[in-house]
């Protein structure tokens, strides 16, 4: 398991966070209890089991829904 | 494409507001129907791309998003040739987003200005002994790296060479250069004012101290109350709930405009985004005045206070206690001042310290089996004597016998104000010394203002001696005063506050030794000066321990709370009068109901963003 927190451009509508959310759930490997969406400091946190996708995905699922991603760090 | 679009909502908005206008002014001049029902057309779908593509995105994860009410009133409005009405609502939408996002980043500049102050690179010295550029994400603990004039430095760490003064007003507060030398420690987001230095990497990243109190705003901006979170779930309800609503107003009276407009009057926008936004703005605002306040919850207790207690030295009173007044018994004294000092030298307690400042140059001794006794004192072997150094209860503890001329001496210098430092040596009494602190410049004043704010009760607790205690209430002008307080006395009494009489208390201490009473108060507030458990255990800190911040944080807590309160009262007002217009009256319809609803969030907005102006009057 690795954790990520993955910062995005602004997010404006409270909306957003579940649509995210429900985006990032989608995904096979994410453990679905440490996703968390901040809504004003506009970030993703959550675990991810490296074996099964990599931070890529998640990104490529975030910036699919409209949501561009600035950067993002692995621990 | 998606993607593309979404990109330009702006320009989009912009595009189809233009085209509006065309329309209407051909409306009002030429009356060519053509020309203005196509440009009414095409602005419609133009407008109407973004928010289906984002409408689509929500329904794929299964969320009945605001998008989808708003597509489906569309889409219903073009199908009855309302062109004019399907046009309008867009553009409001779009424009309304435009300027939510504005607005909402002002909101936010506060905290995004402390993130900011983050430094990005380092300088770290590589295998060949060269220093290089690097970003300070690649800094390990452990790394050497070099610091030039006018340099952040990157990581928490320990000089090696070279010396400087550095501006620690990012951790601090306080814009006074600190002189570093060799063994200094030095924290990141500091600003290295003159000279060059090379530092060894302690903590790095997010351990930082810095990195820890962007952390904490951050997640304190996000952090929900009961209330928002029962918003939260009232919305994920609410949007689908409306939906269903407005089929069955359809298919109950057949009125297709009645049903759509249901869809737009029913978006909740205002209530979802009013007490995050007064939220954002009130930390934001405290955040940039040198007060830490850790989320929603803290600011709904903090605005409720019943009663502060605080702790007496360090908070209330400076913390730099000296020797004021002294009496020897018996003789030998240079002889016991130096066993005095020896085991003074070994404690970090605050009249330790004062002590020997007050004592100066003597031979010091080897100082054997030191006992540190709770609420007493030390006891320690020295030269083959027993020295116990402590208060009247330690000497009691070790049988020590105080004569009538003593007993007088304890009574007087406690009535002085002064806290007691007696010694014996092998159980005789040898010297007295009383220890007095100050009072904060400016404390007074600021306990004046809490009162007018409201908070009923001011407590200090204090493990001095009552004299002392009394001493500085009677000066301070408090409701209570207790001395001889162990950390366990202060819960105890914070506790009985808390759970019999019902009150809401905030505890005021500095975060270390306090830290239980710190934890078990309804709100704990630390006075740090960038210390890491007094930043960690309390739910407000107060930076570079500034106590005049005090009056400030809670005129902030107070005011935020109740924008909070009328933020709500906006949102569930607005609703409620769209929805007895829609049923009652004939002005209603889909764009005045757009234009309301995105009023009502702007107003909110608006209204969030006072707080960022807050100033205690």
């Amino acid at each position: 398991m690795k954790s990520a927190t993955i910062q995005l451009e602004t997010l404006t509508c409270p909306s957003c966070m579940l649509k995210i959310e429900g985006a990032v759930n989608n995904l096979e490997g994410i453990d679905k209890e440490t996703v968390k969406v901040s809504f004003n400091s506009s970030k993703v946190k959550l675990d991810f089991d490296e074996e099964k996708l990599s931070i890529d995905d998640i990104e490529g699922a975030i910036s699919k829904m409209g949501y561009d991603v600035i950067k993002s760090k692995v621990k | 494409m998606q993607r593309h679009i979404l990109s330009h909502k702006n320009h989009i908005a912009l595009i189809s507001g233009v085209l509006i206008a065309i329309a209407f002014i051909t409306e009002w001049t030429t009356e060519n129907m053509q020309i203005v029902i196509g440009a009414l057309i095409i602005a419609s779908v133009l407008g109407t791309l973004p928010i289906l593509i984002q409408a689509y995105q929500a329904l794929r994860v299964k969320v009945v998003s605001i998008d989808v009410l708003v597509s489906i009133a569309v889409i219903g409005a073009f199908l009855i040739q309302d062109y004019e009405e399907s046009a309008v609502v867009t553009f409001l939408f779009l424009f309304g987003a435009y300027l939510e996002q504005r607005t909402l980043n002002k909101t936010r500049l506060a905290i995004k200005e402390l993130t900011e102050m983050a430094p990005e690179s380092a300088l770290k010295q590589m295998e060949n002994g060269e220093f290089e550029e690097v970003e300070v994400d690649e800094v390990d603990e452990g790394d050497i790296l070099l610091v030039k004039t006018g340099a952040k430095v990157p990581v928490d760490g320990t000089v090696l060479t070279g010396e400087g003064s550095i501006n620690e007003a990012s951790i601090t507060g306080e814009s006074i250069p600190v002189g570093k030398e060799k063994g200094s420690n030095v924290f990141a987001g500091t600003i290295l004012d003159n000279g060059t230095i090379q530092i060894v990497a302690d903590r790095v990243g997010e351990d930082t101290t810095f990195g820890k109190i962007i952390e904490l705003v951050e997640e304190a901006q996000d952090s929900k109350s009961e209330a928002e979170r029962f918003i939260d779930r009232f919305s994920k309800w609410y949007t689908p709930a409306v939906l269903v609503i407005a089929f069955i107003v359809w298919v109950i009276s057949k009125d297709i405009e009645l049903a759509i407009t249901i869809l737009v009057l029913g978006c909740p926008g205002a209530l979802v985004i009013g007490v995050p936004v007064s939220n954002v703005s009130g930390i934001g605002n405290g955040a940039s005045h040198g007060v830490l306040l850790k989320g929603s919850e803290v600011i709904s207790d903090f605005s409720r206070l019943d009663t502060m207690v605080f702790d007496k030295t360090g908070t209330l009173t400076v913390g730099n206690p000296t020797v004021a007044e002294t009496e020897y018994y018996g003789d030998n004294s240079d002889e016991v001042l130096g066993y005095l000092a020896s085991v003074e030298r070994e404690s970090d307690h605050p009249l330790a310290k004062a002590v020997l400042e007050n004592i100066g140059e003597t031979t010091f001794s080897t100082v054997e089996n030191t006992e540190v006794v709770k609420g007493g004192g030390i006891v320690a072997g020295v030269n083959g004597h027993r020295i116990a150094v402590g208060n009247v209860a330690l000497m009691e503890r070790e049988n020590v016998k105080i004569n009538d001329k003593a007993k007088a001496d304890i009574e007087r210098f406690e009535k002085n104000g002064n806290s007691l430092v007696i010694t014996s040596v092998d159980g005789e009494l040898k010297v007295l010394m009383g220890v007095r602190d100050q009072i904060r410049p400016g404390v007074k004043e600021d306990l004046q203002k809490l009162r007018k704010l409201g908070v009923k009760n001011l407590v200090m607790l204090s493990g001095d001696n009552q004299g002392t205690v009394d001493l500085v209430s009677r000066e301070l002008g408090l409701n209570e005063a207790h001395g001889n307080m162990l950390p366990e006395d202060k819960q105890a009494y914070i506790k009985r506050l808390i759970e019999e009489e019902g009150q809401i208390v905030a505890f005021v201490g500095d975060g270390v030794n306090d830290s239980p009473s710190l934890a078990l108060a309804n709100i704990g507030i630390a006075m740090g000066s960038g210390t890491d458990v007094a930043i960690e255990t309390s739910d407000v800190v107060l930076m570079n321990s500034d106590f005049s911040r005090l009056p400030h944080a809670l005129g902030l807590t107070k005011a935020t709370a109740r924008n909070m309160k009328q933020n709500i009262i906006i949102a569930v007002g607005v609703v409620l009068v769209l929805l007895v217009s829609v049923l009652f009256s004939e002005w209603m319809n889909m764009s005045i109901g757009m234009l309301v609803h995105e009023a009502s969030i702007l107003v909110v907005i608006l209204n969030g963003m006072r707080l960022l102006k807050y100033k205690l009057k």
